[in-house]
């Protein structure tokens, strides 16, 4: 360095100011420690954070997007969709999620998950805000502590999620109806529950469908609640018009189930969990007493019933009992015709307390106190069947009954299943008869020999008026003539100017006359008596005659 | 190449600020007697300075690019981005360009930096006479790339406080614009803290 001196440089240089300061170089290093810390710290962080891997099955896996689509619990996301792959069945789809840290509980047993898009369902529409953000997976976490990898997915939102307080009930139906897995279920109006799950039952006979009432409304539920199915509009037309009912505006789309106590009040305890109950086809067939056991009657009838269908209720003295199960046609080889055969199932139980003491009285006589027994001896006192118009209508008839005085002793034999109660030709039956009797006599009248003999009548009537018109009137003429003359003599005669009627004032005058004469005779014997034997005084004194004599003779 | 002197062979250093040329004393450190600032030879611990940011620049690089950038929110449909998804984004929702100066702001300034500053030092610590003028200028060139690196981060900050439209649409800076910051920020420091003299010292040696 200091071999080569150049030249030009001037040696009066100005010399720096010197000051003695140490330097570390070595700690410009901290930043990038510090860098790495950080990202260490990063690293730890987010091997901390991130939970249990799980895969999760699905049907499909629309809405779902890798590494966005969040696994929300209550709205508060624990994990996000890490990848999408198609099962090795090629009918599912696989769902590898990364759980949170905190949410590593969920990865048990008894966790369910299922993908939340926008539904329109029976409990109304859910999932809206999935429309914008898109779907994502939603989690129910359940009790158990027990450790899971591998979940299936559910297709379906669970109506009921864990932790929920309340009752679960199970009820059995014919059919479905309208019901759905979610469908409301009602308590005077209100909701307190809804459908959670249905099935068909193993032998097919029936669904059964399990309910969920939430507390505290679940104690409302009892051992005497009547379940029926609420779906529907409910139209009645009475006397006060038409009537149109509906639990709610949801029951009309998507039907509904609604209970209640059974009618009478008795004291009653809140039902079990899973407690089994029959769903009902509507409340009054709900609130009806209690079917019981069900026995079947066979009835043959002999005339046609037309009207008579399949389901037609069954009448004890106006009681709805049962109801029309069959209706077939029979051939009778002796009497050669078709009786019907009409097969009905009743339930003695609808008979109230009337069919309790029934069979109380039963067993008091020592009798046999099943239904076909009492029913055999309410035969023998003239209990029989009878086809009514129920409906004069649309002519429906219904099976009835009844004590009927009029008629014969029959027997039913109540070892014979069915029981056979013999029956009568309907109320209407008869009416048609007694038409029909009406019609015949009146048909029997002989109204053309009638016609006939009126004929002659006439023709005859009709001579008769010609003889009249012929010799008759002539007669007749003369006759009025000559009463005419006499008539105007007679007038005549009575004219006030006439001699008989002036020969009748001058004699009428005369009897005044007379009259007055005799009075004065009267006045005078009143006060001369003796002049009847002495004669009349001079002047003053007046003749006397006897009283009634002289004056009709005078008058004369 | 040539013989002709250096400064510091003549005992001489040169004001950097004022441009006075004074006496070279060593040891110690030298300020100028005109304007007073440090009189150095060489930027000081520019090779171990450079290092060490360029490291610390690559550290913070990592999460930069792991870590989701911006949450774009519109109409509840909630997206982070990182870097590079948010690139692919845009090339497939067709936006090519955009997708292309994104890349290049974020992804391909960055490495370049890294790998040119690094070439830099290595060439500079073994002396390394390969192509010296082309070294100088990719040194300026980093120098120039340094100031549109932060282009992401202007790009995040600038849509996080504009778009505020509640649901409709939203736009949040999330932590990894933080750590994309402070890899731009390190890079420039450690372009900065490189003396690019270095390519030419001991240039006399061959």
């Amino acid at each position: 360095m200091t071999d080569k001196q150049p030249r030009s440089i001037p040696e009066a240089l100005p010399r720096p100011l010197v000051r003695h300061r140490r330097v570390d170089t070595w700690l410009i290093w901290l930043v990038p420690m510090m860098a790495a810390v950080v990202g260490v710290i990063l690293l730890v962080h987010a091997r901390l954070q991130s939970g249990p891997v799980i895969t999760i099955s699905f049907q499909s896996a629309e809405g779902l997007v890798e590494g966005k689509t969040p696994v929300k619990y209550k709205s508060v996301t624990i994990g996000k969709v890490d990848k999408i792959r198609l099962g090795t069945d090629r009918e599912h789809v696989i769902v590898a999620v990364t759980l949170d840290k905190s949410a590593s509980s969920f990865a048990t047993t008894d966790t369910r998950f299922w993908i939340v898009r926008p539904r329109i369902g029976p409990s109304g529409i859910s999932g809206i805000t999935t429309l914008l953000s898109g779907a994502y997976i939603a989690a129910d976490v359940g009790k158990s502590s027990k450790t899971r990898k591998r979940f299936k997915g559910l297709a379906l939102p669970p109506a009921v999620t864990h932790g929920s307080r309340g009752r679960s009930f199970v009820l059995h139906a014919k059919d479905l109806g309208s019901l759905d897995v979610g469908a409301p279920v009602y308590y005077r109006h209100i909701k307190v529950g809804q459908v959670t799950s249905y099935q068909i039952d193993n032998d097919g006979s029936g669904v059964t469908l399990r309910i969920f009432v939430t507390s505290p409304n679940d104690r409302f539920v009892t051992d005497r609640t009547r379940f029926w199915n609420a779906s529907g509009l409910d139209v009645s037309v009475g006397a006060n018009g038409v009537k149109l009912k509906a639990q709610s505006l949801v029951t009309i789309v998507a039907g509904g189930v609604a209970f209640q106590g059974s009618p009478g009040g008795h004291k009653s305890a809140p039902a079990r969990e899973n407690a089994k109950f029959y769903l009902f086809a509507d409340k009054s067939t709900a609130m009806r007493p209690l079917s019981g056991v069900p026995y079947y009657i066979c009835l043959r009838f002999k005339q046609a019933l037309r009207g008579l269908s399949v389901g037609a209720p069954v009448d004890f003295l106006g009681v709805e009992i049962g109801k029309v199960i069959s209706i077939r046609l029979d051939y009778d080889g002796k009497t050669q015709n078709f009786p019907l055969l009409v097969n009905a199932v009743v339930y003695p139980r609808r008979l109230g307390q009337s069919n309790d003491k029934l069979v109380n009285l039963a067993r008091v006589h020592g009798e046999k106190a099943d239904f076909p027994h009492i029913m055999t001896r309410l035969v023998g006192r003239g209990l029989r069947a009878q086809a009514r118009t129920g409906n004069l209508l649309t002519g429906k008839l219904y099976i009835a009954l009844d004590f009927l005085s009029d008629v014969g002793k029959k027997y039913a034999d109540p070892n014979v299943q069915p029981l056979e109660i013999p029956t009568v030709s309907g109320s209407f039956n008869k009416v048609q008869q007694q038409l029909a009797e009406i019609v015949s006599s009146v048909r029997k009248i002989p109204f053309a020999r009638i016609g006939r003999h009126l004929d002659r009548v006439l023709v005859d009537v009709d001579v008769t008026l010609k003889h009249v018109d012929g010799s008759l009137l002539p007669q007749m003429q003369q006759t009025l003539k000559g009463a005419q003359s006499t008539l105007d003599s007679a007038s005549q005669i009575l004219a006030s100017d006439s001699p008989l009627q002036q020969n009748l004032v001058a004699t009428l005058s005369e009897l005044r006359r007379a009259a007055r004469s005799l009075s004065m005779l009267g006045n005078y014997l009143s006060v001369y008596p003796e002049a009847l034997i002495r004669g009349r005084r001079s002047d003053p004194v007046l003749p006397v005659v006897p009283k009634a004599k002289p004056s009709r003779g005078s008058a004369r | 190449m040539n013989h002709l002197p250096r400064a510091s062979e003549l005992g001489l250093i040169h004001c950097h600020v004022c441009g006075m040329v004074c006496c070279h004393v060593s040891p110690g450190e030298a300020t100028c007697p005109r304007c007073g600032v440090v009189l150095r030879e060489r930027k000081l611990a520019s090779y171990a300075r450079s290092w060490a940011l360029l490291v610390a620049g690559f550290l913070f690089y990592i999460p930069a690019n792991v870590l989701p950038i911006m949450r774009t929110a519109s109409l509840g449909n909630v997206d982070d981005n990182t870097i590079l998804s948010g690139v692919i984004e845009l090339w497939v929702r067709g936006s090519p360009g955009l997708a292309i100066i994104v890349f290049t702001a974020s992804i391909l300034v960055p490495m370049t930096k890294f790998f040119v500053l690094a070439a830099l030092l290595v060439s500079a610590r073994h002396n390394s006479d390969w192509a010296r003028p082309q070294r100088a200028k990719l040194y300026r060139l980093v120098e120039i790339m340094g100031y549109w690196s932060m282009l992401d981060v202007f790009i995040v900050a600038l849509l996080a406080t504009l778009v505020h439209f509640g649901i409709f649409s939203l736009v949040a800076p999330l932590p990894g614009v933080i750590f994309f910051g402070l890899t731009v920020v390190m890079t420039m420091l450690a372009s900065t803290s490189f003396d690019p003299r270095m390519i030419w010292d001991d240039e006399r040696q061959r």
